[in-house]
């Protein structure tokens, strides 16, 4: 403490805190990046200015990929990751107790922000193990009409927002069975699994603000919903998911639930205004830019837009300040355009122009404003360099054209 | 012990605001500066004093989380992002 204080009154003529003076040593991938002013209009391949070279970090602007972790859930979990270490399924010590009781908080935790009863969350490894059991649960079930209808909440390519609650209703009328991947809905958007007749849900930590490697199944049980465990062993979970609860991950995932719950108001205002933002500032300073999805039913925090006769990879590596992303994670390794854009009737080229931007708890005015920046300056760029551009800037319409083969 | 006055309530709005002026990574220092004004502006004509009382002590509560983090990010600290080079260090 003492310490401490002697280094606060030496760092209090600085008011920002202080830079990179740590013991563990630094992970990151370190850019190198040219600290030249925002009118420059050459990226900074070439070593040409006699600015000093820093080592930044580039800004988070893909928080459908990930969260980071809100220091919040991190305080949580540490206690468990150094001292109360006991497996929550030790019935004969204290150890035991104190994980078992922390593990069951947490489930209460997650089970109040979807509207749940405790006793029907299971905890998994993640949203992906928790879709395999709800789909599993199809193929358990015995009678021929019984069937399964599977919706995401919210998209994450698109930022789409389901009717989940007319979807819920229809599905309880002609009984079948309604499972929703809610991972980029839970904590952004009220969800009551009652209300909207919800009988399995599917929960990731890492989307919101929580630990990766852990999630929750919701599994209805008035009326009962049968599933069939993916994952067999010791018992854990009521029988569904077998293996050692891991106590720290789940208290993770339940204080995540917690300040979720608690912030979910103030985030949501606070992520539509910046969405404003973005998305206002863009149009207003190029053209052909088309939104992708539906402006009504849309969640702010994501926000994919194509840049016409711009390709979207080009505009990602040339925006190598902002971490952002074309398209969804999970596929992101392969070069076909995204799925979903082509299921809403998106044109080919405009696909493969597209580019998703997400907002989250923690972004700021100064990162939308410094992204927008970039992001007009370099398609302004790109669209100089383009023939295609050219063409129509000249007037001629590109789908009358007929390309010859080669 | 006596319900919080107004000099207590803005000691700790003070001491909350400067320690999270240390957070290492621009996100957290960002976000919790905003927050903290915001909590404290929403809640500024409350009157209940039992409800004064528990929005004070989940303050108290959220200060030590604060000072526990900021700790704790300054030993793991990295490098700046490219945006805090640019504006002016206090955010």
């Amino acid at each position: 403490m003492l310490l401490r204080t002697a280094w606060r009154r030496v760092a209090a003529a600085v008011p920002v805190a202080p830079g990179p003076k740590s013991d563990a040593p630094t992970r990151g991938l370190r850019l190198r990046v040219v600290d030249h002013s925002p009118q420059s209009a050459v990226p900074s391949d070439t070593a040409t200015a006699p600015q000093a070279e820093s080592m930044l970090r580039p800004l988070y602007m893909d928080v459908q990929a990930t969260t980071p972790l809100d220091p919040r859930v991190l305080d949580a979990m540490l206690p468990y990751l150094v001292n109360y270490y006991g497996n929550p399924h030790s019935r004969t010590h204290a150890y035991g107790w104190e994980s078992e009781a922390a593990m069951e908080h947490a489930r209460q935790q997650v089970a109040s922000l979807i509207g749940a009863d405790p006793r029907e969350i299971i905890f998994t490894s993640g949203a992906t193990e928790s879709n395999n059991i709800a789909i599993k649960e199809l193929e358990a079930a015995i009678q021929p009409d019984t069937s399964l209808v599977s919706v995401m909440t919210v998209n994450n390519e698109i930022g789409v927002k389901q009717p989940i609650a007319e979807i819920g209703r229809i599905c309880s009328s002609r009984k079948v069975y309604f499972h929703t991947d809610a991972a980029q809905a839970v904590g952004k958007i009220p969800l009551d699994v009652n209300d909207m007749k919800i009988d399995l849900m599917s929960i990731s930590g890492h989307k919101i603000y929580g630990p990766k490697g852990v999630g929750a199944i919701y599994i209805r049980r008035r009326p009962r919903v049968r599933v069939e465990a993916l994952q067999s062993g010791g018992g854990q979970e009521r029988g569904m998911r077998s293996g050692t609860v891991p106590t720290p991950l789940v208290v993770g995932l339940g204080a995540a639930c917690e300040v979720a719950q608690q912030e979910m108001e103030y985030d949501h205002k606070w992520i539509s205004k910046l969405a404003e933002r973005l998305t206002q500032k863009i149009m207003k300073s190029l053209p052909d830019v088309v939104m992708n999805g539906d402006p009504e039913h849309h969640y702010p925090g994501c926000i994919n837009l194509s840049f016409a006769y711009v390709e979207g990879e080009s505009l990602l590596m040339a925006l190598k300040d902002v971490a952002l992303s074309s398209g969804s994670a999970c596929t992101s390794a392969s070069l076909e355009p995204s799925y979903v854009l082509r299921a809403i009737g998106t044109d080919e080229d405009l696909a493969h122009s597209s580019i998703r931007f997400g907002i989250g708890r923690f972004t700021t005015e100064e990162e939308v404003d410094y992204t927008v920046e970039k992001c007009i300056h370099h398609v302004k760029r790109l669209r100089e360099m383009s023939p295609l551009w050219e063409m129509v800037q000249d007037g001629i319409d590109l789908k009358s054209i007929k390309w010859t083969q080669h | 012990m006596a319900a919080s006055s107004r000099a207590q309530v803005l000691d700790l709005y003070r001491a909350m605001l400067r320690e999270s002026k240390y957070f290492s990574a621009y996100n957290y220092r960002t976000y919790a500066v905003r927050r903290i004004r915001d909590a404290f502006r929403e809640n500024k004509n409350v009157k209940d004093p039992v409800e004064i009382q528990a929005l004070v002590n989940k303050a108290r509560r959220d200060l030590g989380i604060i000072r526990r983090q900021v700790h704790i990010g300054q030993m793991y600290s990295t490098d700046k992002l490219i945006i805090e080079n640019q504006e002016k260090p206090r955010t």
